[in-house]
């Protein structure tokens, strides 16, 4: 691959689910190291574009094209794209009955890293991720989101996210449904993965998340594309003004490809 | 196990068969010459030949069960079958007295390993006989008999008359009348009082010639106070006709004793596999079946718990697979005819590749029974659309008195649950395994972990290759 490939590159991504269009033609392209924020309004398209980018058979590419560090993402299965080092942090993520989470962070590490962590290994380092995020030991042995509270949940996605070590994080309102507190910790779970061998994709309705975790880009997605990109002020922007501005400025356009 | 001689591959690993051997074997089909016979071989009290021959009366008599309705019967030709057959002249206590063929099964079955590593005693039982028996000898010196059905009633005849027969009497269906009249093998199990066998004792079950009918019968007596944990498993070669298996498993839990029994039972899909398996439970006594069913054409077995003493507990945990083929008849009956007593029934199935699963479930409580505590579940996965499960629960309380819970639910395997373990990386069919695995963990967890390790091992077989 040429050393300019940038880890994400969507242009012109139309997608829809079932009979719905819902993306018109997305661009965006993520580097390593950058923290890019998509904002918008409900029904904008921004799960839409998440799911689409993890690779959801729901989910109908209609044109466009993604890459990853070059590689044509939408080949790849949600598996490949895993093991290529795609993580979405699910805003709702499924429960597995009677799977403890201890035995499917090793099978998600093993299939993600393509080796058997050693068992030891393991186990420390998850001991040490756990208490960053303030998680308790009998965590591990309960069930796969079954009967976790909502900050439960996105404490374990953040967990996997740490435990899995990925190339390109998306995150799907993980601030959704939770209190000041539990936007902090997940939040810090989340700076301490950003760096110069990943990039993240930051889903999100509302500016508050971005007090805690700085974009290097925010972009606005309206009916299904981007209608406006800059840099972390424009997240305050939105804060002040709400959608309602920008969408009756960008209201106007050419119908849809 | 030698890895050239097992095609880990093939979708049934046990499969294979051996030479057929016999130093005596009935002919087809079943009449009261047949019957004699078997009696006349093992020099059985003049009672036990009566016994067999009134249950063959009774299995002549029965019609085949209406409520079953299935189909599959209906291929059961009962004159096809040979009743009795066996292999060997003596009974083994040493594996290196088994003659070749049957010993290299055995440890293909990986019962001699495991028999080292972590049982307290062994029966191997190859067609219609025990061939190979061992108990340690600390539980021995302890009072702790365990031997084969033919050697019990032998060796204390008493004990066995007492209780033989009695939980589950020959006219109670066809198949058990059908048991009582050929009956051979199984386990004796006898524990004294305030003895605790904390290591499980294990029976092996195999079938190795075609168009077998394999009878044993288990009698299982816990004195006052005492612990058991019985384990059961079994295997049959991959016939293209079919043979039979057809048990009676009776349980005594005396006051305050506690028995619990495990079947892991893995029939080659040839086999019909009709069981009838009941315990009673007396004064604070403890029974609780945990039973797992993945192999058979067809399976038809509901074990039973007669709560009969003040504070006793049963309970049925039992799982079931249905593959391409396969039915799994299967579920539980829990009697409370005293009071204070608690019952929980856990029934699992999963049915895949057009494989069928019935839950039928009984529970009864009988009026003045106060206090009585029941819980039942029924889950049923489906892995496609064309695997079928139905749910027959039954409930009878004539007790007011009472708490009884009972939740059922069939679901089938979501696509957001597979999505959401794709996403870390699971292949499809890895993603399938973990959520069905996940779903039998409530069973997989109540084994001991070899048994749960292989309970696992045998579902990726399975599973294999089913993920269109």
């Amino acid at each position: 691959m040429p050393e300019a490939a940038p880890l994400l590159y969507i242009e012109n991504l139309h997608a829809r689910i079932e009979d719905k269009q819902i993306l018109n033609g997305v661009n965006l392209t993520v580097n390593l190291g950058e923290v890019h924020a998509l904002m918008g309004p409900n029904g904008s398209g921004k799960s839409t574009l998440s799911n689409v980018l993890m690779g959801h058979p729901k989910y109908i590419v209609t044109a466009g094209r993604v890459l990853l560090e070059g590689e044509d993402l939408l080949e790849m299965s949600a598996d490949e794209r895993a093991r290529k080092g795609v993580f979405l942090a699910f805003q709702a993520p499924m429960s597995i009955p009677g799977v403890p989470v201890v035995s499917f962070l090793r099978t998600a590490m093993k299939s993600v890293r393509g080796v058997d962590v050693p068992i030891r290994e393991f186990r420390k380092e998850l001991r040490a991720q756990m208490s960053a995020l303030q998680m308790n030991d009998q965590f591990i042995s309960r069930y796969v989101n079954e009967g976790f509270s909502g900050g439960e949940k996105k404490r374990f996605e953040i967990l996997q996210m740490a435990m899995l070590q990925p190339r390109l994080i998306v995150m799907d309102e993980i601030d959704s449904g939770l209190d000041i507190d539990a936007i902090r910790v997940v939040s810090e779970g989340v700076n301490r993965l950003v760096g110069p061998e990943r990039g993240v994709l930051a889903i999100t309705h509302y500016q508050r998340l971005l007090d805690y975790i700085t974009p290097d880009h925010v972009h606005v997605l309206v009916g299904g594309r981007i209608v406006r990109s800059g840099g972390k002020e424009l997240a305050h922007e939105l804060e002040a003004e709400g959608y309602d501005r920008i969408i009756k400025e960008t209201q106007p356009e050419e119908v849809p490809a | 196990m030698s890895s050239t001689d097992v095609n880990v591959s093939d979708e049934y690993q046990y499969g294979f068969s051996d030479p057929e051997q016999f130093v005596f074997k009935s002919r087809r089909g079943l009449d009261i010459e047949v019957v004699r016979d078997i009696s006349r071989m093992k020099n059985e009290p003049e009672w036990m030949t009566e016994f067999r021959v009134k249950a063959l009366g009774y299995f002549d008599k029965r019609p085949m069960p209406a409520w079953l309705a299935n189909p599959a019967l209906d291929d059961l030709d009962f004159e096809n079958i040979f009743y009795y057959l066996r292999s060997t002249e003596k009974q083994a206590t040493d594996w290196n007295d088994v003659p070749d063929d049957i010993k290299n099964t055995f440890d293909r079955l990986g019962i001699p390993d495991a028999e080292r590593k972590f049982l307290a005693g062994v029966t191997a039982q190859y067609e219609s006989e025990v061939v190979y028996h061992s108990i340690r000898a600390d539980l021995e010196k302890l009072g702790v008999v365990f031997t084969d059905m033919d050697t019990g009633l032998r060796e204390y005849p008493d004990i066995v008359k007492k209780y033989f027969g009695t939980i589950i009497p020959p006219n109670d269906n066809k198949f058990a009348a059908l048991n009582s009249a050929v009956w051979s093998g199984g386990s004796f199990v006898w524990i004294p009082a305030g003895v605790r066998v904390e290591i499980p004792l294990q029976a092996y079950f195999r079938i190795n010639a075609e168009n077998m009918g394999q009878f044993e019968r288990t009698l299982i007596i816990a004195e006052p106070g005492s612990f058991i944990h019985y384990i059961e498993g079994c295997t049959a070669p991959t016939y293209s006709s079919d043979s039979l298996h057809s048990a009676v498993v009776e349980l005594i839990a005396l006051e305050g004793a506690h028995i619990r029994y495990t079947t892991i039972q893995n029939w080659s899909k040839n086999v019909y596999n009709l069981v009838t398996k009941r315990a009673v439970a007396h004064k604070n006594a403890t029974v609780e079946w945990v039973d797992g069913n993945l192999g058979s054409k067809l399976t038809v077995k509901y074990p039973a718990i007669y709560l009969v003493g003040e504070g006793a507990r049963g309970e049925v945990l039992s799982v079931a697979f249905a593959g391409k083929d396969q039915h799994q008849d299967a579920g539980a009956k829990i009697i409370h005819a005293a009071p204070n007593t608690t019952s929980t029934i856990t029934s699992k199935s999963i049915s895949k590749d057009g494989g069928r699963t019935t839950y039928r479930g009984l529970l009864k409580v009988y009026e003045g029974c106060e206090g009585v505590k029941s819980n039942v579940r029924c889950d049923a996965l489906l892995l496609d659309d064309q695997s079928r499960s139905d749910t027959y629960p039954t409930m009878e309380i004539d007790e007011n008195n009472v708490e009884i819970g009972h939740e059922a639910s069939v679901s089938k395997v979501g696509e957001e649950q597979l999505f959401y373990l794709m996403s870390r990386g699971l292949t499809e069919e890895e993603a399938t395994m973990m959520i069905v695995n996940g779903f039998f963990e409530p069973f997989t967890k109540e084994l001991p972990m070899e048994y749960a390790v292989e309970l696992n091992r045998l579902l990726a077989v399975e599973m294999e290759g089913s993920i269109g």
